[in-house]
């Protein structure tokens, strides 16, 4: 492993961009600086450093209780942080609910994926933001069901995510497919960034692999994703860079064509530190 | 709706390219037996069934269930229970419940009856003084649910909790008015609502709770406020992470139900010709009751106001066809128990038969 592969541990890293289409060097499509969070006396992030180029797919990986979640929740909306920048676009930004996150088009699928289960899968879709019919009944709020269900359908099929029926209830279909309705709702949706907390937790294999040829597709199309994930092997074969959280600090940003799975793993249980907090 | 966004796939200028591989088939998708198909076509509806059961039970123990003075009976009973069952399914729906919507029909006709009495005392027409003692209900009951909404989403204080305090409170109101008496000096208007039935066949107040049911039927089914009201129930998180503004939703909802229990509490005055400090108690019991046994989760996120309007006619088919096969009122709680702990239970098995 290179020093440069490697950010200093005093979490002043800066993401070095690279990857298909982040190699421009270009203002990135969102950026952290500085973010603390702390939740009473537990300082879950200690200033991290960010940055997503536009066509990157960049994993977040750390062990458990290492700030990942925490800083999704950040860049979601649902936390706000005690210090610390946001840019988007290189614009300073402060996103006060999930709707100002959604409504700069940064989508995120949940680790719990935020569905209801007792609605049906269009209805989950296009839950806050859906489509009303023309004229007067419009203004009592009247649905335009037929609109967004061929609407869930055409994005489902897009992803090539198979339901069945996109009116069937969410809470009666699979673990998996309840997965990929919330992944097919953020490509849907998700204009300037993906943001993906352990999008495949609940995946058989073959859908893990259909989901990271979707993130990669998605990044074709000039989408960044942000992935953040337990299974390595994943992350190291799909993404251009991989960043490591430590303890809420960020203590690597490593290109996975420079380095080894192995020298990731070493970076997530601290052995590379040396000892270093 | 704020305007979608350009996706990842609708970019122009950009083409798809599906990934390798053949179509994929539906992961996890249970293999459907007839039986749980049988299930699933039922659906939410199987309770329509034990309706029509019990109309032919009940026709056949006493045939004079037919006549039009027992539908009558029926259908005048259900007046009040089903307007605050409308208001009780969309609070039962995200997941809340609303003790306090009896206490509020009998404050809100108490309050109505007492300025309706005072303009009529003054000689102001039966027409007017009629116009605004509904107005005016509406608004007491509008008022009352405000507060359960308020103080259930600002204080983070369970509904449960919030409606007892507003049950017990609001409840002990009436009786402050007009010395605990009732108010029976009000426009003919009033009583002519209660009376008339279009056709002999339809009393006007009945016709009243059932375009109310419909109406707030298509406002649960239909709108973007019935939608967000099942996903608030269905899952809080995921509104919210939708962008729902739940509190605002919430108090809307709370709001609504007082409002009903407002009308309801004018509907129950039209029908006696007097407003009575007693009326409306432990009646939010009842439409609950007719909530439940109608299919609607306590948790949340299922039901349907076509289920609610069964429920209560159920209960009310129930209060008359054990008066007409000579039982014992008071039977009539212990079946209406049984009905609703078996509609319960029924609705259980049968989501876990869906699961399978």
């Amino acid at each position: 492993m290179t020093s440069d592969q490697a950010g200093p541990v005093d979490g002043s890293a800066r993401t070095q961009p690279g990857g298909r289409a982040g190699a421009d060097g270009g203002v990135p499509v969102v950026s952290v600086e500085g973010i603390t969070k702390h939740f009473g006396s537990v300082q879950a992030l200690r200033g991290v450093d960010l940055e997503v180029h536009a066509g990157e797919v960049v994993g977040l990986v750390g062990d458990n209780g290492a700030g990942k979640s925490t800083l999704v929740n950040i860049l979601s909306g649902g936390y706000q942080p005690n210090s610390g920048t946001i840019r988007v676009d290189g614009q300073r930004v402060s996103f006060s609910s999930s709707l100002d996150a959604r409504r700069m088009g940064i989508e995120t699928v949940y680790q719990d994926l935020a569905l209801a289960p007792d609605l049906s899968v269009w209805a989950n879709i296009f839950l806050g933001r859906e489509e009303l019919v023309k004229g007067p009944l419009r203004h009592v709020g009247w649905l335009n069901r037929r609109s967004m269900i061929a609407s869930a359908e055409k994005d489902l099929e897009r992803t090539r995510i198979r339901i069945g029926s996109v009116g069937s209830v969410a809470g009666r279909l699979s673990g998996g497919q309840r997965q990929a309705i919330a992944v097919g709702r953020a490509v849907a949706w998700g204009s300037r960034v993906i943001l993906m907390d352990e999008p495949t937790a609940a995946l058989g294999v073959e859908q893990q692999e259909r989901v990271g040829e979707l993130v990669a597709t998605v990044a074709s199309q000039g989408v960044p994703v942000l992935l953040i994930s337990h299974n390595l092997p994943q992350v190291y074969r799909i993404c251009d860079r991989v960043v490591v959280l430590f303890q809420g600090q960020v203590v690597a940003n490593l290109r996975p064509s420079e380095c080894s799975l192995d020298d990731i793993v070493s970076w997530i249980t601290g052995a590379a530190l040396g000892g270093r907090p | 709706m704020p305007a979608r966004l350009p996706s990842a796939f609708s970019r122009p200028g950009t083409t798809l390219t599906p990934p390798r591989g053949p179509a994929e088939t539906p992961v996890g998708a249970p293999a459907r037996s007839r039986w749980l198909h049988l299930v699933d076509q039922i659906g939410d509806f199987w309770i329509v069934g034990v309706l029509v059961l019990m109309v032919v039970v009940f026709g056949a123990l006493a045939p004079s269930l037919f006549s039009r003075g027992a539908w009558l009976s029926i259908s005048n009973y259900s007046v009040e229970y089903l307007i605050l069952a409308v208001g009780q399914t969309f609070v039962i729906m995200t997941g809340g419940i609303d003790l306090s919507d009896g206490a509020v029909l009998g404050l809100s006709g108490m309050v109505s009856g007492a300025v309706m009495q005072s303009m009529y005392n003054a000689h102001a027409s039966g027409l007017l003084t009629t116009v605004i003692g509904f107005a005016i209900a509406l608004a007491v009951g509008a008022l009352v649910g405000f507060g359960n909404g308020f103080l259930i989403t600002r204080l983070k204080l369970p509904p449960f909790i919030v409606t007892l305090g507003s049950l017990t409170a609001v409840g002990a109101a009436p009786s402050l008015i007009n010395g605990g008496t009732e108010i029976s000096n009000l426009p003919s208007q009033i009583g002519s609502l209660g009376t008339s039935a279009i056709g002999g066949w339809v009393y006007v107040t009945f016709l009243i709770a059932v375009v109310v049911a419909v109406i707030f039927g298509f406002v649960l089914h239909r709108t973007r406020f019935g939608l967000r009201t099942y996903a608030i129930g269905s899952n809080g998180l995921s509104a919210r992470r939708a962008g729902i503004d739940v509190d605002r939703h919430l108090i809307w909802v709370y709001t609504l139900s007082g409002f009903l229990a407002g009308l309801a509490g004018m509907m129950v005055m039209a029908n006696f010709n007097v407003a009575n400090p007693l009326s409306g108690q432990n009646d939010e019991l009842d439409a609950i009751a007719a909530v439940v046994i109608g299919g609607a989760s306590l948790f949340g996120g299922r039901g349907h106001m076509l289920g609610t309007f069964v429920g209560t006619m159920i209960i009310s088919l129930l209060v008359t066809g054990l008066v007409l096969v000579n039982v014992n009122g008071s039977w009539t709680e212990v079946a209406t128990g049984i009905i609703i702990v078996a509609a319960v239970a029924m609705d259980q098995v049968r989501v876990r038969l869906a699961e399978r």
